[in-house]
């Protein structure tokens, strides 16, 4: 006699806490046991790719900020790069520090949403209060920069928008000093914690093989033990003077994803400390009036720059023809853009390629014959935001 | 390796099938006819000297009012060697591209989100349904004659209590500037003078 499979059918969000926005999965299941994910995706599409098309090089740049919405700078930083690389210009070392600071920053805020949140899922509600008293110092410090706690729209195609008081500095000095505390306080809830370790200790194990074929990035990787980090093995601004280490598990599990991303935070604090040791004064975006707008100030006694100014705000600069991939290590792995451009003000194509999507796309291979209260823990671990998957 | 010498390799490895290879920006791109793209995947992953175990992204890209209306784009990495490499291909608006599943799972998205957006088909992809887009959506978004604000919109009717689907109304159309310099001449002057030329 064979025995008759039955399978249930489970649908899964769109709208559910554990699904980190707006994720739909059709679960097929056998019993407790997920036996088939299908992700249902696009439920925040909203078109990025083609508005950039119609949008000059800066109005651009602000669309980075809502990929993903909890590291915006990191976003900014790929496309500036990107622009930088067809125009040919060099960015002032003062920049590149200050957009690493900001960079490591929005790691450091990507990374404690992460961990708060998937704590919260497993059902720890502590870490998340916490994580995010000091996710709204961090904001402060966009704020004091850029103007706004999320869309920060800081980075510019040369540098930066503008330069940060010595007072900010200090301040975010004063962060690096005392915020390991507070990750040491994370840990000490979270990394012995029984609860915690039971759900998420050799859940949702990845092969180093099978890391690679499935296109995983950043802490997906390396959280199976392949040491690549594009900060240490291409560098960009100014990494290859700055010292840091890069943690990478042994298992493969959304434990080890974990202990890695704590350990990046630390790894970022001491970044930011050393950039605050080395930044140097001077200018903070490149000099050429043909592509940085003039100061407030000589627009009242320059007509040339005026004219820059005028040129600027209307129709923008003109990148020459080429087409060109740059790719930063965004907190959840690879984020790039392959930028082609047809020599006018506009974009001809931007692709963006956001590590969450290929991570999304692994969902059924991870959870195949987990329980289904693990799906979450795995979601969890895969650091999802809808913003970047779903563009 | 660099990408000078992997361009040495390949061109004497794949002779017959690369037709243009340029490094360019500090990139390589090799152009391969749409009918080698699988084998020519199959061995840039499996040959011992390049090792691209990661594919990276695969983007369309789309020229209206050419003979191959687009050009499909896949970037690969090799963490061994440390190089990227992009390969591209050319293809018409009906040909249909060999799926690549087989090699990279992580191409089955990809690819779906290539169709979705542009409605290039792929042969022997496992499962080609639409990706981001709207269930029941028509038509391909980033092909270059898809107007920016779209044909339906959808909002909730208090009448029919349901969310519903109209078509856009806008009230003011989207303005597409001319940004060409004046000392160049504007575009819509130079086509009245032609047109003035060729009465």
């Amino acid at each position: 006699m064979t025995k008759q499979k039955k399978t249930m059918n489970l649908n899964f969000g769109p709208q559910h806490p554990a699904a980190h926005g707006v994720l739909r999965l059709i679960l097929e299941l056998d019993g407790e046991v997920v036996e088939k994910v299908d992700p249902h995706i696009g439920l925040l599409h909203r078109g990025t790719e083609k508005l950039i098309e119609h949008k000059t090089y800066t109005q651009a740049l602000p669309y980075f900020d809502r990929l993903d919405y909890v590291a915006p700078m990191n976003q900014e930083h790929a496309f500036a790069l990107a622009t930088e690389k067809l125009l040919k210009i060099e960015v002032p070392i003062r920049a590149q520090y200050l957009r690493v600071i900001f960079c490591e920053i929005g790691r450091i805020l990507s990374h404690l949403l992460n961990i708060t949140t998937q704590a919260l899922d497993v059902g720890a509600l502590t870490p998340s209060l916490w994580g995010f008293e000091e996710r709204e110092t961090l904001m402060t410090f966009y704020e004091r920069a850029s103007g706004s706690r999320l869309h920060a729209n800081y980075f510019r195609t040369g540098g930066v928008h503008q330069d940060i008081t010595n007072d900010l500095l200090n301040d975010i000095g004063k962060f690096s000093e005392k915020f390991p505390k507070v990750i040491d306080d994370l840990e000490n809830l979270l990394t012995d914690n029984r609860i915690f370790k039971q759900r998420n200790v050799d859940i949702g194990i990845v092969t180093k093989e099978d890391a690679l074929s499935h296109s995983f990035s950043g802490v997906m990787l390396r959280g199976s033990g392949v040491a690549w980090d594009l900060r240490k093995s291409q560098p960009y601004e100014c990494y290859k003077n700055l010292d840091f280490k890069i943690p990478i598990g042994n298992n493969g599990d959304c434990y080890d994803r974990y202990l890695c991303r704590i350990e990046e935070m630390r790894e970022s604090v001491k970044i930011i400390k050393q950039c605050l040791k080395q930044i140097p004064k001077g200018p903070i975006k490149t000099i050429d009036g043909k592509i940085s707008p003039p100061k407030k100030e000589e627009l009242k006694e320059s007509m040339e720059a005026l004219i820059h100014h005028f040129k600027l705000f209307t129709e923008g600069y003109r990148v020459p023809k080429g087409e060109v991939y740059s790719s930063v290590e965004a907190p959840k792995g690879e984020f790039g853009v392959y930028l082609i451009s047809d020599g006018s003000n506009k974009p001809y194509r931007c692709k963006i390629r956001a590590p969450g999507f290929s991570h999304l796309q692994a969902i059924d291979y991870l959870t195949k014959g987990h329980m289904l209260a693990d799906v979450p823990a795995v979601l969890g671990s895969l650091d999802i935001v809808f913003g970047e998957v779903d563009r | 390796m660099n990408l000078a010498e992997l361009n040495n390799l390949l061109n004497s490895e794949l002779t017959s099938k690369i037709k243009e290879s340029k490094i360019e920006n500090g990139e390589l791109l090799i152009n391969v006819e749409l009918a080698n793209i699988y084998s020519t995947m199959l061995f840039l992953k499996t040959d011992s000297k390049c090792k691209f175990r990661q594919l990276i992204d695969i983007l369309a890209v789309d020229f209206p009012g050419e003979e191959d209306r687009f050009k499909i784009y896949y970037l690969l990495l090799s963490h061994e060697n440390n190089i990227r490499i992009k390969i591209v291909s050319q293809i018409q608006i009906d040909s249909k591209v060999p799926s690549i599943t087989k090699i990279y799972p992580s191409a089955n998205w990809m690819e779906r989100e290539v169709f979705d957006m542009y409605g290039i088909k792929f042969k022997n992809h496992p499962d080609l349904r639409r990706i981001l887009t709207d269930y029941n959506f028509k038509g391909f978004p980033l092909r270059k004659d898809f107007p920016l604000t779209g044909f339906n919109e959808v909002r909730y009717s208090e009448k029919d209590k349901k969310v519903i689907y109209e078509p856009v109304k806008l009230e003011q159309n989207y303005r597409n500037f001319d940004f060409s310099s004046p000392w160049e001449g504007t575009k819509y002057i130079k086509e009245v003078k032609e047109k003035v030329k060729n009465d």
